[in-house]
């Protein structure tokens, strides 16, 4: 059984100008320790998509399955990562906003904090801990709301573009970490990106999506070996083919 | 270490240009032009601050105001913070008070100290009802807009990360409309430093620092009037400085919520 199911999903907006149709139709599967990423121009839905399936948005039509169990709210088997660095709460230092789910699950203090500490490690900022956000970088930041949404241990991680903020030389870096981190906790990703370079990089299948209505129009599985070489000529292949999809 | 000679530079310059203004004052009190029972070198305003303070009546008096500005603004937070966030949460909560907050607070408080005189007589339950009257909208007013000016990513962030209505309100709306809450406590406090010495005057009998200067009139002391607006103004100083300068450097200004200086 596939882990994710996104089942006829369905959304429409009644907006002053009328009724938007947002996402129409999309059905898909991800497996268990998938990458997935969702590519697509903006206006495709694709983010829209990600709040279906982190359960912030009902769809008007369809359904999201997680292993198995129809999505009906937010749970705690998703971890969510958001686009915009002031995502993390500047009055809690990086750890208190990594121990932040744990504090929710009512996890003693002792412990979170040590988790809390481990997952700082894993994406390296464990030198980090007692800074508060403002003193981190923007990609500094990133890394802690990775580590946020890994530390109470859901099996599903949703990204919204969450380095599309970052210059290029940080982006790069950031990748290559997600993909470490990824391959150590074998999590299910959700991954929205317009950027077709990141996704090759990252996706082990890309779903690219459409607009007007955001549907679903292809999916590319991508079969190279990790750690991926940007330079290499089959990575490139894979680019061009994600571009031709999309119709530039 | 910035942060450290930031501040003393700050205070270097806030001294300046008290001394400044000091000794503009003086100046005009020694050249002749006015009778000196009126206007007093500062020597004599300030024997009269030390005898006043060294026989323990200036520091009854200040104590007395003391008392009734912080119940006064005690009963304010009380109030004012709570409905507040209340208003900010909920749209039915805030079209009922929106309208009372807003028709009541232009009216000057000292232009209820003679109808609360006659419903709490003179005394400290009517100047601290003037303090409570003064302070509670800054308070309200600024606690609303707090709430409202909370980012949304973070309830969104804290929803998916598990938090219910309890703990997302105590855990990220109360510390995310701080900066608003703080600036509420300031100007709460300085209205309601204004509105006692007022209700003092008016309402109070023999004791606090506006009934000193109302009382002082009658004996033509001007030294002691100024004595006790020096008392008042560098209260009002020290609660500025000392009280919310800390408490903002320990909290919005160490999350980077707010920022120190201009640069």
């Amino acid at each position: 059984m596939p882990h994710i199911e996104v089942r006829d999903v369905s959304l429409t907006y009644d907006t002053p100008a009328g009724r938007v149709v947002g996402v129409a139709g999309a059905s898909f599967d991800i497996e268990q320790s998938e990458f997935v990423c969702l590519v697509g121009p903006s206006g495709c839905g694709k983010s829209t998509l990600l709040n279906i399936i982190a359960g912030f948005l009902a769809p008007t039509r369809g359904e999201v399955r997680i292993g198995g169990a129809p999505v009906t709210g937010r749970g705690m088997d998703r971890g969510i990562v958001f686009q915009d660095f002031a995502q993390l709460f500047p009055w809690r230092t990086a750890l208190k906003n990594v121990a932040f789910g744990l504090e929710m699950k009512g996890v003693p203090i002792p412990e979170r904090q040590k988790i809390a500490l481990e997952q700082l490690r894993l994406v390296k900022l464990e030198k980090f801990a007692n800074a508060y956000p403002h003193h981190l970088s923007g990609g500094m930041q990133q890394r802690v709301a990775i580590a946020r949404a890994l530390a109470y241990n859901p099996s599903v991680l949703l990204m919204d573009e969450p380095f599309a903020a970052l210059d290029a030389l940080t982006r790069d870096d950031m990748q290559r970490l997600l993909a470490d981190v990824w391959r150590a906790t074998r999590k299910t990703v959700v991954y929205v990106t317009h950027n077709v370079a990141e996704a090759v990089y990252l996706a082990d299948r890309v779903v690219i999506m459409t607009p007007h209505p955001g549907t679903v129009k292809c999916q590319v599985p991508i079969r190279l070996a990790r750690p991926r070489d940007p330079l290499n000529i089959e990575f490139l292949e894979h680019q061009k083919e994600l571009l031709r999809h999309l119709g530039t | 270490m910035r942060a450290l000679a930031d501040r003393s530079r700050s205070l270097r310059r806030a001294a300046v240009s008290l001394l400044l203004a000091a000794a503009l004052y003086d100046s005009l009190a020694r050249s002749g032009a006015f009778p000196p029972a009126l206007i007093p070198t500062l020597p004599t305003v300030g024997r009269a601050l030390i005898d006043g303070l060294l026989d323990g009546s200036l520091a009854a008096h200040t104590l007395y105001t003391l008392y009734r500005v912080l119940l006064g603004m005690g009963l304010a937070i009380a109030v004012g913070l709570p409905l507040g966030i209340l208003m900010g949460r909920s749209r039915a909560i805030e079209d009922f008070f929106l309208p009372l907050a807003s028709a009541l607070m232009p009216i000057p408080s000292l232009a209820w100290v003679p109808v609360f005189i006659l419903w709490f007589g003179l005394g400290n339950a009517t100047a601290i009802g003037i303090v409570f009257y003064a302070a509670l909208f800054p308070m309200l007013l600024n606690t609303w807009s707090g709430v409202r000016a909370v980012n949304p990513i973070w309830l969104r962030a804290g929803r998916a990360m598990g938090a219910g209505a309890r703990s997302l309100f105590w855990k990220v709306i109360v510390p995310g409309s701080s900066p608003f809450v703080i600036t509420g406590l300031r100007q709460a406090f300085l209205r309601a430093w204004i509105a006692v010495v007022g209700a003092e005057m008016l309402a109070a009998s023999d004791w606090g620092l506006g009934w000193v200067i109302f009382d002082a009139k009658e004996f033509l002391k001007a030294d002691l009037m100024l004595a006790s607006l020096v008392v008042i103004g560098l209260i009002g100083f020290a609660f500025e400085r000392l009280v919310f300068g800390s408490l903002e450097r320990a909290t919005v200004q160490r999350w980077g919520m707010v920022h120190a200086g201009k640069d």
